[in-house]
């Protein structure tokens, strides 16, 4: 693991053709579409959107053309995905399955699993959640205790997962659960994952409140659900394995930066054309970290787009990211003076309003700052 | 070529730049046989043209130079001499072998063939042969190499890391060649350069902070193991990675874009970035190192006092973010995100330091 995995590479002409496309779209598309909900960033869901993204021939893109993708390079995927979070598009309904599940599904999927499940999701119509933690099992994720039991051709599932985004909207859950012994397969092992279709007997979801009374977390309650053999996915006890090579697909994106954009544009329009030297200092800084992540992540799209597993530098854009996302909605507070507002009042006084109660997420979704640092320090050689 | 540059330079300074050789360079020695062997190899004049013994290198090669200078705390004016060399080509007056330095904050005058005023902090000053600086008033705006020797006075001072930074008075000097500074370059080229050569300097420096750091922290044993066994000190060299990262790709994008026109929307990008990595990382460096990171005995500060030094040289991270803040939001918010996308395509408006007259 070294610094030589940075390097600075710029998006290829043929990625960087169809920007002009998608920024087209997203500006008629979203002509009407209020500041405030933009700053729902990957959080914003609907449905129709998602479905107008499949016809453009904008989701799963870097899918085989077999199962409805474009087979394009994770560049293309990258000016889209980064077209979209810039203009705060609604795109949670979409967003796991095309980020995660679908790469997961096309590695480590049957070819049943395969020709089922990658058509949908490409048209926009079929959506996934993530069922990883649990009550007692957060950044120690390797103490799952919902399993799932071999019975008869297929599987018995038990247990409750937490914290998971979107299970409301969804179709699908990509859950790891424990199938094997934890004292028996070692600390890592002993886990598989596993789709479960959410429509199915047994399954509850309960919404769970955020301190700003949304609603995109629940709870996923698992009582004797029956699946198919072919519910598997990938290999049995190697569910910890497939999980982290999911790792750099997640850790290394736009997403992982751009989830308070919403307020550095209305601050700009607050600030205007003329800013004072105060103002000009801190949105100079912020357009400076801004480029450089970028420009990190990228590099980080580089390496997959080689075949590597990047998962070492895709924790350090997601960590040097989160801070930068946390710090952003507090710097613009303090250059723009206008009180943070809920339910009327400017735009900007309302995303700030929205993104200074998000903020706390940003660094605990997806891998906490504590642990992604810990990855970063082992990759160092340092544990 | 950029493999070679960097495996030529990388060799030779780790040979030739050690500890010892730079506190000697700090206390006033001119590093002479460093500044030889980096002529042999080619690596000074890497960016000039092949007639005259250069290897005409691109700014995105010259990148891996400019690091390896930071990253071995170099005590010579090489990344000056380079700059220097470019905008002489760029003039038409033609790269030079002798020592070359910049000078870019300056109060000067001229009168005719002759030139009068100061060229302050200078690098290397003191050793220089010749120093490229851009000057005239208005539409005239020349690029003027001038011979050191010429100067009434050298006022000699040190930036913090012993890096000598000469102030350079001149009375009635004869300007050795001059041309006018050619179209589509700006005024403040030296100044812009300075702040991308410095950014790569302090990637340099930090990837060399990190490694030193996490040695240390994998050698030193208190309660019974290895400090690096421990989540706060693990923690702290995780950000100090990041840190570098960033420095090294921002530094890297600023040279990778630049070509006859040095992009310096990126440049300050860069400057800012690395600065700030520069000042974070220094602060991780001796955290992690405790006292004897405090010592002259010690190496740390031979990377860390140049972190210091380098982050304010060619505009602080302050100058460069006012001048990126102001440029943004002149554009209007609606310009952000495509300003963002295009980056190498805009360009800055950076003021001169001084006057000239």
């Amino acid at each position: 693991m070294s610094i030589s995995q940075f390097n600075y590479s710029t998006i290829p002409f043929e990625a960087e053709a169809l920007r002009a496309e998608v920024r087209a779209f997203i500006s008629e598309a979203l002509r009407d579409y209020p500041a405030v909900k933009r700053a729902y960033s990957w959080m914003g869901f609907d449905a129709d959107f998602s479905r107008l993204l499949g016809e453009k021939g904008w989701l799963g893109m870097a899918l085989p053309k077999r199962y409805g993708g474009a087979e394009a390079s994770p560049f293309t995927r990258y000016v889209v995905i980064e077209e979209l979070l810039a203009a705060g598009a609604p795109v949670s309904a979409h967003w796991i399955a095309d980020r995660q599940s679908a790469p997961l599904l096309l590695r480590f999927g049957t070819d049943y699993q395969k020709e089922k499940y990658l058509p949908p999701i490409c048209r926009g119509e079929s959506y996934f959640c993530i069922g990883m933690s649990e009550p007692n099992s957060g950044s120690d994720l390797a103490s799952i205790k919902s399993s799932a039991e071999r019975v008869g051709d297929g599987w018995v599932v038990n247990g409750q997962k937490v914290w998971t985004t979107n299970a409301q909207h969804s179709h699908y859950m990509i859950a790891l659960l424990r199938t094997g012994d934890k004292e028996e397969s070692g600390r890592h092992g002993g886990m598989s994952q596993f789709i479960i279709d959410l429509s199915l007997p047994g399954v509850t979801i309960r919404p769970i409140a955020d301190l700003a009374g949304g609603e995109h977390f629940n709870e996923v309650f698992l009582d004797n659900v029956q699946l198919d053999a072919c519910a598997l996915v990938g290999e049995e006890g190697n569910g910890w394995g497939q999980v982290t090579a999911e790792l750099a697909y997640e850790r290394s994106g736009p997403e992982r930066f751009l989830s308070s954009i919403a307020v550095l544009h209305t601050a700009l329009q607050a600030i205007g054309t003329s800013a004072d030297a105060l103002q000009s200092r801190e949105i100079g800084r912020i357009t400076a970290r801004l480029l450089t992540l970028r420009n990190m992540s990228l590099a980080v799209t580089r390496q997959l787009a080689e075949g590597q597993n990047p998962a070492w530098a895709a924790s350090c854009v997601k960590d040097l990211g989160n801070v930068f996302e946390q710090e952003l909605p507090e710097i613009l507070q303090l250059l723009v003076e206008e009180q943070p507002l809920v339910g009327s009042g400017t735009d900007h006084a309302q995303v700030l309003a929205y993104l200074i109660q998000m903020a706390p997420s940003f660094s605990l979704r997806g891998g906490t700052r504590e642990i992604l640092r810990g990855i970063i320090a082992r990759g160092l050689g340092l544990r | 070529m950029r493999e070679l540059f960097e495996s030529t330079i990388e060799r030779l300074l780790r040979d030739i730049s050690t500890p010892e050789y730079i506190r000697a360079a700090e206390s006033g020695t001119w590093s002479g046989d460093l500044w030889g062997a980096l002529v042999d190899n080619g690596i000074l004049l890497a960016g000039a043209p092949e007639a005259v013994g250069g290897s005409e290198a691109n700014w995105s090669e010259l990148f891996v130079i400019a690091r390896a200078a930071g990253q071995f705390a170099a005590p010579v004016p090489l990344v000056e001499m380079i700059l220097g060399n470019w905008l002489l080509e760029r003039a038409g007056l033609g790269a030079c072998s002798e020592i070359l330095t910049i000078g870019v904050d300056c109060d000067l005058r001229i009168d005719g063939n002759k030139i009068s005023g100061e060229i302050r902090q200078v690098p290397w000053g003191r050793h220089a042969e010749l120093i490229v600086v851009v000057a005239g008033s208005g539409g005239e705006t020349e690029v003027l190499l001038l011979e050191t020797a010429a100067a009434d006075k050298v006022i000699e001072s040190d930036n913090i890391a012993g890096e000598p930074r000469d102030t350079l008075y001149f009375d009635n000097a004869n300007i050795m060649a001059s041309a006018p500074l050619p179209d589509g370059i700006a005024r403040s080229v030296l100044m812009t350069g300075g702040a991308m050569l410095r950014s790569a300097q302090m990637a340099g420096a930090l990837t060399a902070l990190m490694e030193l750091t996490s040695d240390y922290a994998a050698e030193r044993k208190q309660f019974g193991r290895p400090i690096a066994a421990f989540q706060a000190i693990q923690q702290q060299l995780a950000v100090l990675a990041e840190q570098t990262a960033a420095a090294n790709i921002a530094a890297e994008a600023a040279f990778v874009e630049s070509d006859d026109n040095l992009a310096s929307f990126v440049i300050a990008a860069a400057k800012i970035s690395s600065a700030e990595a520069a000042s974070l990382g220094a602060a991780i460096g001796h955290s992690v190192h405790g006292a004897i990171g405090f010592t002259q005995e010690y190496k740390l500060h031979l990377l860390t006092r140049r972190l210091w030094a380098w982050r304010g040289e060619y505009g602080s991270s302050s100058f460069w973010s006012k001048l990126l803040g102001a440029h943004v939001c002149a554009a209007g918010a609606e310009s952000f995100w495509p300003t963002l996308t295009h980056a190498h395509l805009q360009e800055l408006i950076v003021p001169t330091q001084g006057s000239y007259l």
